[in-house]
This record gives C-alpha cells, sequence and structure tokens, in this order.
C-alpha cells in the first residue's frame, strides 16, 4: 500500500520536473510503434539494406543504456564487454539488444527517438520506485538523471539486478494495469528486434547470421531470397478421419 | 467536382471474399459494378518473403481493441490475400446455436444442408483441394500422430490451395508469391474485372448516405488515400448507385453503417453488437523430440524426429471429435495445426506465471523454436463483442499505416471461458499425453487474438438481435446489402471463409432481384 503509493508519489515529482505528459508520451508511443508497422515507401524499402540507423537523432547515453536493460528482460543476452552494464549477462548468447533493438527503436521511421528520452526517464522513475520499496540500494541518491553521470552512477534501471528488473517489468506489463500498453509496445519492439529482425530484410539477416533468427535457427532462404520446401511430408497416413467426414472433407 | 455526381448500378464496398462475390454475379449478369477498396492492389511479384517492416504491413493491419486484437488484410482481395486457405463448411449444428439468449440465432432459412450448393459452388470455383496425408506437412502429420495416439481422429484439412505450384514456403501471411494461394485475386476478382467491373484501390469509403440523383439511392462518399501512408487522404469524392453491397469486414462495416446512421434516417440496433471472435483460442507445444521418435515412430530425416515447425502450409490437420453436435453449446470446438510467422513469438510462454512470456526461460524455449506445434481452437464464443463511438474516419484510428486502435471491446463471458477451458484440456490431453509436450495457451498479454472477426452486423429472424434479413439486407434499407463475415450470425467452430463466401454466393439472387427491380438492367448468373 504505502510501497504503491510513495512510488507513485515520486513518479509524479519526476514526471512533472520533466515537464513530460505522460498522456502525450502514451499517445506518441502508440503512434511511433504504429509506424512500426507502417508502409515504408516502397522504392525506399528495397534500395536500403536496413532501416537507417546512421543519421538517428543523438539519444544520451543513460536513455540507451536503460532502454537496452529493458529490451535486455524481454530477451536476455551476454554482456557486451567487461563492465557492460546496460545487459545483465542473465542468459548466454546474443539477446535482444545484439539482435537490434536499439537500432530499431531509433529507427526514423519509427518516429519514436524523441520520446525515447522520456520513456527512459519514466522508466527509471519506476525503478527508484521498486528500489526504494524494496530495500534496494538508494538510488535516489544519485545526480538528476539530466546530468552525463561518470560510467560508474548507472541509472535506476540498469542500476537493477535481472531478477528485479524482470520482477518490475511484469508488474509494469501486466494486463489492466494503468501505462500496460507503453510497456507492452516497448516490449514488442524489443521481440520483434529479435525474432524477426524488423530493420532487415529477412533474407540477408539470416544470411549474414542474425542472432535473433539463428537462435530460432530460421532457415536459409534459396538463392533468389525465397524459401521453398521440396520435402515436406511424412507422406504417411498418420490419423483416421473423423467417420462422419463429408465428402468435402468438411465436418458433418 | 464541378461535374455532375458521378453515377453507377452498383457500388460494392471492400473486395474480399464477401465483396468480390457479388461483384462477380453482378458483373457478369450485366451490371455496372464499381469496387471501393481501401488497401493497395499487389501484383504476385509484390508479395516478398520478408518480415521487414514496410513488407506485409502493407497489407495487414493489426487491430487493437479494448480486450481483443484482430488481424485482417488491406489490400485487393481483402483478408483472401494474407489468410491461410483453410476452406472448410461449418458443421450442422453451429445453424442451430441459441447462444445465451435463448432463441435460434441464425435464419430459419439457414441450415447446413440450404447452403450446401453454395458451399458446393465456391469450393468449386476457388478451387479448393482435399489433400491427402502425402500433402500435409510435417507439423499437421505431427499433430495427427498424436491425436491418433490419444485416441482421437484427425483430418487433413482441404485448402484453396492450388497444391502443384504450392512450394509449402509458409509464407502465406505475406500473399503468395507462387500464385498457389487461391485468394480472391486468382478467381472471383478477374471475373469481375473481365465483365466490366471497376476495382479502385486506395479507395476509403467513409458515408452511405441518400442519393440526390434521380433514380439512384445511395450515395457513398469516399476519400482516397496515400499508397506510401494511408493515414494521409489525397482526395475524396462521391458515387451513388441503385444497390449498395457493403463488405468491408466484420471491423469496418458496423462503423461505417454506425457513421452512417443519421444520413440513412438511422439503422438497426444489432449494428456494432454481438461480434464474435470465433472463439480463437491459440496454444502453443513444446515438443520433445524423443518422444516424438520413440512413442510415434515419426522420423523426417535420420535423426530428426521433427524439427520441421517451419516447414508447410500453414494449416494442415485438425480434429473434428469434439464437434459433437449432442454436446452442450460452449462446449464445442475444433482444433487444428496451424503456423503463425515469429511476429507472434513474443506471446508463447515458458511457464504457468503471468510475464513467462518473456524472460530467460523464454528465451531458451526460443531456442527450440522448430519443435513448436501450434494450435487453434475454435470455440463457441457468446456474440459478446461490441462497438463503441466510431472514429472520424475509416474503421479504426489508424495511428499507422497498419496499426489502429478500434472502438471494439471484447470482454469474454463464462461460457466463452468455458469453451476455452474445455478447449486447453482436449490441447494438452492430445499433446501431452506419454510426454509429447508440454501446451500452454498463448499469453493474454494484448487481450485475446482473433484472426476471424464476424457477426458485427448479422443476420436473423429477430429485429431486435440482427441487423440484417436473411437475403443480407440491411432492415429498413432496400438495395443496401451486407455479405461479408460481419453477416455470419454465430462463431463457426471452424475457419470461416468458406462460409462467408457461400453466404456471400447465396446473396446473389436477391440482390440481382433487388436491383432489377430497382431499373439495373441485369439477370442473375450462374455461369462461371
Ligand atoms: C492471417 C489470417 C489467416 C486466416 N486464415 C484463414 C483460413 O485459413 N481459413 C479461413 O476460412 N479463414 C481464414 N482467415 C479469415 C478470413 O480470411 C476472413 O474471415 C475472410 O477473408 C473475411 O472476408 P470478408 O469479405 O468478410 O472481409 P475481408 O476479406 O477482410 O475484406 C474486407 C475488405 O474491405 C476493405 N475495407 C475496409 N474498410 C473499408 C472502407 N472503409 N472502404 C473500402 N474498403 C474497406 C478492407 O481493406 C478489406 O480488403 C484468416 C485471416 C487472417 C487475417
Amino acid at each position: 500500500m504505502t510501497g504503491a503509493l510513495s512510488r507513485r508519489a515520486l513518479s509524479r515529482r519526476a514526471l512533472s520536473r520533466r515537464a513530460l505528459s505522460r498522456r502525450a508520451l502514451l499517445r506518441g508511443l502508440a503512434a511511433a510503434v504504429g509506424a512500426l508497422y507502417a508502409v515504408a515507401p516502397a522504392g525506399r524499402a528495397s534500395a536500403s539494406p536496413a532501416l537507417s540507423a546512421g543519421p538517428a537523432l543523438p539519444v544520451d547515453p543513460v536513455t540507451v543504456a536503460t532502454l537496452e536493460a529493458f529490451a535486455d528482460t524481454i530477451v536476455p543476452g551476454v554482456k557486451r564487454y567487461p563492465g557492460d552494464h546496460a545487459l545483465a549477462g542473465a542468459a548466454p548468447g546474443p539477446g535482444a539488444v545484439q539482435a537490434g533493438a536499439i537500432t530499431l527503436l531509433r529507427a526514423p521511421e519509427l518516429g519514436l527517438t524523441p520520446l525515447l528520452p522520456g520513456l527512459a526517464g519514466l522508466l527509471d522513475v519506476e525503478a527508484t520506485g521498486y528500489a526504494t520499496t524494496h530495500g534496494r540500494p538508494p538510488l535516489s541518491l544519485q545526480p538528476p538523471l539530466s546530468l552525463q553521470p561518470p560510467l560508474s552512477l548507472q541509472p535506476p534501471f540498469v542500476g537493477l539486478r535481472y531478477a528485479d528488473r524482470a520482477a518490475l517489468a511484469a508488474d509494469l506489463l501486466r494486463p489492466g494495469t494503468p501505462d500496460q500498453k507503453l510497456w507492452l509496445l516497448l516490449a514488442l519492439v524489443s521481440a520483434l528486434a529479435f525474432d524477426t529482425a524488423a530493420h532487415l530484410h529477412t533474407p540477408d539477416a539470416v544470411r549474414h547470421g542474425h542472432p535473433g533468427l539463428a537462435h530460432l535457427r530460421f532457415p536459409q532462404p534459396d538463392a533468389d531470397g525465397l524459401w521453398r520446401y521440396p520435402r515436406f511430408s511424412y507422406q504417411r497416413t498418420l490419423a483416421d478421419p473423423h467417420p462422419s467426414t463429408t465428402p468435402s472433407g468438411s465436418p458433418a | 467536382m464541378n461535374a455532375a455526381t458521378e453515377t453507377t448500378d452498383v457500388v460494392v464496398i471492400g473486395s474480399g471474399f464477401g465483396g468480390a462475390i457479388p461483384a462477380y454475379r453482378l458483373a457478369a449478369g450485366g451490371a455496372k459494378v464499381v469496387v471501393l477498396e481501401r488497401g493497395p492492389w499487389l501484383r504476385t511479384e509484390d508479395f516478398t518473403h520478408d518480415l521487414r517492416l514496410g513488407t506485409y504491413t502493407r497489407i495487414v493491419d493489426l487491430i487493437q481493441g479494448d480486450g481483443i486484437t484482430v488481424v485482417a488484410g488491406n489490400c485487393v482481395g481483402g483478408s483472401s490475400v494474407v489468410y491461410f486457405a483453410a476452406s472448410l463448411r461449418a458443421p450442422g449444428f453451429v445453424f442451430d446455436r441459441r447462444g445465451s439468449l435463448g432463441h435460434r440465432l441464425w435464419p430459419a432459412s439457414l441450415r447446413r444442408a440450404t447452403l450446401d450448393p453454395w458451399y458446393e459452388r465456391v469450393e468449386q470455383t476457388l478451387p479448393v483441394a482435399q489433400q491427402s496425408w502425402h500433402d500435409v506437412p510435417y507439423p499437421g502429420g505431427l499433430f495427427a500422430a498424436a491425436c491418433r495416439n490419444a485416441g482421437r481422429t484427425c483430418n487433413p484439412v482441404p485448402v484453396a490451395v492450388d497444391l502443384r505450384r504450392c512450394t509449402n514456403c509458409n509464407w502465406m501471411l505475406s500473399g503468395c508469391r507462387f500464385d498457389a494461394k487461391r485468394s480472391m485475386l486468382l478467381n472471383y476478382l478477374p471475373a469481375a474485372l473481365a465483365h466490366g467491373a471497376e476495382i479502385r484501390p486506395l479507395h476509403e469509403v467513409q458515408l452511405i448516405g441518400p442519393a440526390v440523383t434521380p433514380g439512384y439511392r445511395y450515395r457513398v462518399t469516399y476519400t482516397t488515400v496515400d499508397g506510401d501512408d494511408y493515414r494521409v487522404p489525397t482526395g475524396g469524392g462521391a458515387i451513388e448507385a441503385k444497390i449498395v453491397v457493403l463488405a468491408a469486414g466484420a471491423m469496418a462495416t458496423p462503423v461505417l453503417l454506425q457513421r452512417s446512421a443519421a444520413a440513412l434516417g438511422g439503422v438497426p440496433a444489432a449494428v456494432g453488437r454481438y461480434f464474435s471472435s470465433n472463439g480463437d483460442r491459440v496454444s502453443v507445444a513444446a515438443m520433445n523430440e524423443d518422444r516424438i521418435r520413440d512413442v510415434l515412430g515419426l522420423e523426417r530425416e535420420p535423426g530428426v524426429p521433427y524439427e520441421a515447425l517451419h516447414i508447410g502450409k500453414p494449416i494442415g490437420s485438425m480434429s473434428y471429435d469434439r464437434l459433437d453436435p449432442h454436446a452442450a453449446e460452449f462446449t464445442r470446438f475444433s482444433l487444428q495445426q496451424i503456423y503463425f510467422p515469429t511476429i507472434t513469438n513474443l506471446l508463447t510462454r515458458s511457464g504457468d506465471a503471468g510475464s513467462s512470456w518473456f524472460g530467460v526461460e523464454k528465451k531458451e524455449l526460443s531456442a527450440r523454436w522448430r519443435s513448436w506445434l501450434t494450435v487453434l481452437a475454435m470455440t463457441e464464443d457468446d456474440n459478446e463483442g461490441t462497438f463503441g463511438v466510431p472514429p472520424p474516419t475509416g474503421a479504426f484510428t489508424r495511428l499507422a499505416s497498419s496499426i489502429g486502435l478500434s472502438p471494439l471491446r471484447y470482454a469474454p463471458t463464462a461460457n466463452t471461458l468455458r469453451g476455452w477451458a474445455a478447449a486447453d484440456t482436449e490441447a494438452r490431453a492430445v499433446l501431452e499425453r506419454d510426454g509429447l509436450s508440454r501446451v500452454r495457451p498463448w499469453s493474454d498479454v494484448g487481450g485475446a487474438l482473433c484472426a476471424h472477426p464476424l457477426s458485427s452486423c448479422r443476420m436473423g429472424d429477430d429485429p431486435a438481435t440482427s441487423a440484417l434479413d436473411d437475403s443480407n439486407e440491411l432492415r429498413g434499407h432496400p438495395g443496401l446489402f451486407v455479405t461479408d463475415g460481419s453477416a455470419v450470425p454465430t462463431s463457426l467452430c471452424v475457419n470461416p471463409s468458406l462460409t462467408i463466401a457461400a453466404l456471400a454466393e447465396r446473396a446473389g439472387p436477391a440482390i440481382v432481384r433487388r436491383a432489377a427491380e430497382f431499373g439495373v438492367p441485369v439477370r442473375y448468373s450462374d455461369a462461371w
């Protein structure tokens, strides 16, 4: 009870400090993730091998680290280098981040980039609330997030251990909770990067060993970029049909 | 703009099963037909094997309501372009369903026997192929073997696929690159075009009202939309017609009518009510390869029992065992093997906890993706979906070109939940027997998931609970017909396209009769 209250109070204070309208953020995010499914102009889509991450607006390292930590909570992976704090290293092999989650989030086609700092800020506020109500290190002692912290000072969500990140994410993603759609959209982008390589043409992604598709053991296409399976059936009668099947093969 | 209003005999709204079939019958009979379609017109070469954003997303919409997410097509040919081609007649008991209203929900004139001739016509026209076990891909074979192991029967599924052309690539959601899937693009639409019908893509209808030109009844107002960003209007116009066939799909038809209610002088109360999700319920079984070999004796390559989720036509086999006409309503369903692209992998759960769709164990489960087997139960739901206030334009608020927020609300009743529980139990009984797998329903994190929206503007005999009479005509609006999935009164316990198509064929003679009455020079032709 008190925990939830203090967390909400914390959120409110932090939100007003950043003059962030949660509703505007939600709307923007919804639209942005909508754009995730959007039509890329056909010409451009086939001309560029990847959603161009190059000219994307700069995003501050705190935001990047926070969003990486969230994506890594959805599909966890190994740390990329010694002292990688954003990735918890909870699972072997590459995770959503290595699969391109941040590239996808920052893709100009999504129009999401301007909203990312606000989203990360909101997540860090939730993380601070979680930490204080679960007896974790006093993250509130850290400097304001708008300052670029030295590497040793991590954003609050990054400061959580994997189990806590996952517990908080589960909390935020529970159906019926206030901002659930917002976190679900972020989770969806993370998963799409891993499970579909949504920023790449699939034949290229598979051929170049995209880590998510490789993890699934997604099959290789033919030389022309199309999939075909000449052998596809056990070619055996494996069950008896229902006795009242009608001549067209339908149920009676 | 200052020219005289454009007129035609018939305007058809939407080009899926419900639109393409009447368009053909009317054009073949001599009427001047214009088809207005919201989505783009893609050719075979445009269909790619690609999950990159901006590819399949041009033709598939993901529509989020409250408590439900619906997938539907957005292109010339409608959902038939992206569907999985399972072509089944609904079991006889469906036509006698009473739901929770306590009276028969289908019109008295409609039974399985009365629909059979129309089913047959559609099966011949698409055409539908009967798969033998030699045509059923590995996942369907595996499901069949598990059914037999559990003492169940299992059938190969009839599919609207040219089996000789099919490469079993499993990319049906992206449209068929091999012209094997018999979508409306390969049969009814080209036939309608050959008889002079005109198809106008990227035309989104906004309103239906009374015509101003003498001799015409309805005025259909549309906007044209940008092919690269459907949110951007590029123009607009209106056409007047003597007959309107509304077939914008179960997610759009009721919304258009609600918006048009004032202009039309009111619409029946059942418009936008009684939506059915067809009781769709998806589960994923994580199969144990060793048990597949030891218990079922299957091997697809030396040393590889299965590992073939990715191979095939998406739908191979299904069990009719629980379609027992004598069982209680809300306990009957079919159970079907199906494949979904990895876009949906997020929803697969690794455990029973609510959050088990993400995290460490989920990632471990993903490593065994090739050993998953997905099953779809189609149950008897309670027609509990309701559309709220229509958005300013279109059928939903298009946040981007392929995602929308719909005013549809779906909160499953105890009856629907009972059906889902029965289906879950059966899936476990078949697939968990002898340690073959662990089965879990998809996460409900995005609400119910539905690819078979139905009933939102349904036929019936009772004016209080049905919007259409038994000839698909909107009550109180002569010459305005609804022939898409929204007209189907209840969930069907099987995939719905063949029933939608058969009902649209059946509506043909009545639409032609009405057209002739209103001065259109048209005769019904059953020719193909
Ligand atoms: C992925 C997927 C797989 C499926 N697999 C199967 C299967 O295997 N077997 C089966 O039986 N069924 C299947 N279905 C369901 C089946 O495809 C649909 O039930 C059927 O196609 C619906 O036909 P319809 O004519 O009612 O609507 P649709 O085919 O959806 O046609 C409606 C058309 O109207 C257009 N439209 C909407 N609003 C407007 C407007 N305002 N103005 C102009 N045009 C508009 C839409 O763009 C669309 O083209 C599947 C569906 C999906 C999405």
